[in-house]
């Protein structure tokens, strides 16, 4: 008698503890969900009417604060950055999962390195961006120094992406190659490369995703003039810079609302895109 | 990609040459970013003098008096507050994710953290100016530019971080833990928390860390919210100067020492990270050895 009693107290203590965990666990989820709805509403619902036709003239004044030179200049940025970053992270990537022998110290010093490169923060790039590209090469304020400091920041993203998606390319493909005569580079243009097309995609958008929310690496590189330069050697802000300048100016709320709808519109964009590739990679892997 | 249609020995080799010096590129420029900002930023802080520069409390290039002790204490202060949010709603929305979501609502919050992660730092700082600080400076007066602001907003930002590299660990610990705690009377819940989450803690705790980094390292969003007052951190209500704020700031006019100084800055921060990601490496590879 005294056991059971004993018994069923621990039992409905065990059941209310279980019960606390659970909630405290869906409240945090829900917390988390919260956020993310009020955010995505909150910029939306206050900047979609703040999106004029008059943000789209080709030139920027004080009397017409439009966004579009910063549009262009976002694309000249993304466009550049991938050219530098893209070739240069998918042969590494290439060397790293085709060429180098596993467990080398050679191949441990760059994993290292690269994921050095990616816990760096973005003022810390700005900085050596504009030590380096700007000032020591004499590039001044430009698009170009500000590509090739983003190239950096986005390299460890192509490479990582890469590596994973050459890993994931069976080996019976190679081997298969190789058995009708193909040399190794061959094998690696055609067949392999090819096969983890998907993969590296989807890291070449997660770059680009991050070059268009860049700010901090970018203003003392590329600089903040509002206008599309003549070419990528002058200065001109990024969509994100553009924010940024809005509000340093200290006006200009409805164009900053109207910059933040576009910038997530974009990255909504990006990220659905990119998860619509990792789902076709997973399903073909599967 | 035509050339290689007559393959020869020494097109192989000499791409093979191509393919490795692409590789080295990622450790040059991590060499390259040593040394630019040492060498730029450490002959400054020498003339100001290390003890200086790093304990002064005084931030005024107006009289060449450049202290960052109150810089850092703000960085150190911002990251501590936005990791009690990020960490306890992240862990717990990690555990949600990996043993409580109902599948249709995993489908949509899963990217919907994706995107978390990937939404710019100044939309973050502008969100937080149109939101978050007015919400402080109606219910606790004062301008509202704070402290507190920039760790609610660093919070949500380091969550992505924390949860996906938390629900990663969550999910590697093997499945015989919690159906043997499961098979030895506890709760579903019981069995999560008192089994699989002790289980998953290194891959959890090297989530943290890199929410440290990127907490410490967040310039924009900070910038916009937290007031940017140089002066020592006395209340979550002031506003605070963190050093990455401090580098943006005022890099746009400095010139000679006050250039210098705010380079030196940077070479902080930049320590700071690289003692960050050491840790994070030291966390990981234990996890992995587990």
């Amino acid at each position: 008698m005294k056991y059971n009693e004993k018994n069923s107290k621990e039992q409905l203590h065990g059941k209310g503890e279980a019960a606390a965990l659970k909630a405290i666990v869906w409240i945090a989820g829900i917390v988390t969900m919260a956020v993310l709805i009020f955010l995505i509403l909150y910029i939306l619902i206050n900047g979609l009417p703040h999106i004029k036709p008059s943000l789209f003239s080709i030139h920027y004044n004080s009397q017409n604060v439009s966004l579009f030179p910063a549009m262009i200049n976002t694309l000249t940025m993304v466009g550049l950055s991938i050219l530098f970053a893209g070739p240069i992270g998918i042969f590494s990537a290439v060397y790293l999962a085709e060429y180098a022998k596993r467990g080398s110290k050679f191949v441990a010093f760059i994993r290292l390195t690269s994921e050095t490169l990616t816990g760096i923060p973005s003022i810390i790039f700005g900085i050596f961006g504009m030590l380096m590209f700007v000032d020591a090469l004499h590039m001044g304020y430009s698009l170009l120094a500000g590509a090739l400091t983003l190239a950096l920041m986005i390299l460890p993203v192509i490479m990582r992406a890469t590596e994973e998606a050459l890993h994931a390319v069976p080996d019976s493909y190679r081997e298969g190659s190789f058995g009708l005569g193909a040399g190794k580079l061959r094998t690696i243009f055609k067949i392999v490369l090819p096969a983890a097309a998907p993969g590296i995609l989807a890291g070449v958008i997660l770059g680009i995703g991050r070059v268009v929310g860049e700010t901090a690496a970018l203003i003392y590189t590329a600089g903040t003039v509002a206008q599309i330069p003549k070419n990528v050697m002058g200065s001109g802000r990024t969509l994100a810079v553009h924010m940024y300048s809005l509000w340093t100016e200290g006006m200009n709320v409805d164009q900053s609302y109207a910059t933040a709808v576009i910038l997530l519109v974009v990255v909504i964009v990006l990220n659905f895109i990119s998860d619509a590739i990792a789902k076709r990679v997973n399903k073909v892997n599967e | 990609m035509n050339k290689s249609k007559h393959p020869g020995q020494a097109k192989e080799k000499a791409m093979q040459v191509v393919f490795a010096a692409c590789a080295c590129i990622a450790i040059i420029a991590v060499f390259l970013i040593c040394i630019f900002l040492f060498a730029n930023g450490l002959p400054g802080m020498a003339k100001i003098g290390f003890g200086k520069f790093l304990t002064g409390t005084i931030w005024r290039p107006a009289n060449n008096l450049y202290g960052i002790l109150p810089m850092i204490v703000a960085s150190i202060e911002v990251t501590i507050g936005a990791l009690v949010i990020g960490i306890v709603i992240g862990v717990l929305t990690a555990v949600f994710l990996a043993f409580f979501c109902p599948e249709p609502l995993y489908k949509v919050l899963k990217p919907g953290i994706n995107l978390l992660a990937g939404i710019p730092s100044v939309v973050y700082g502008f969100f937080g100016l149109q939101v978050i600080v007015p919400m402080i400076r109606n219910s606790a007066g004062g301008a509202g530019l704070s402290m507190l602001a920039a760790c609610i907003i660093l919070g949500i930002m380091i969550l992505p971080t924390i949860i996906t590299m938390s629900e990663t660990a969550l999910r590697a610990v093997p499945t015989s833990y919690y159906e043997g705690a499961l098979g030895l009377g506890s709760t579903h819940e019981r069995s999560v928390f008192r089994v699989v989450v002790p289980a998953a803690k290194s891959g959890i705790f090297a989530g943290i860390i890199l929410g440290v980094g990127r907490a410490i390292g967040e310039t924009m969003a900070v910038i916009m919210i937290a007031g940017n007052q140089a002066v020592m951190p006395h209340s979550l209500f002031a506003g605070v100067r963190t050093m990455t704020a401090n580098i943006v700031l005022e890099m746009g006019y400095a010139t000679d020492l006050h250039r210098q100084a705010l380079i030196a800055t940077a070479v902080v921060l930049f320590v700071f990270i690289l003692i960050i990601n050491i840790c994070f490496s030291i966390v990981k590879n234990k996890g992995d050895k587990q």
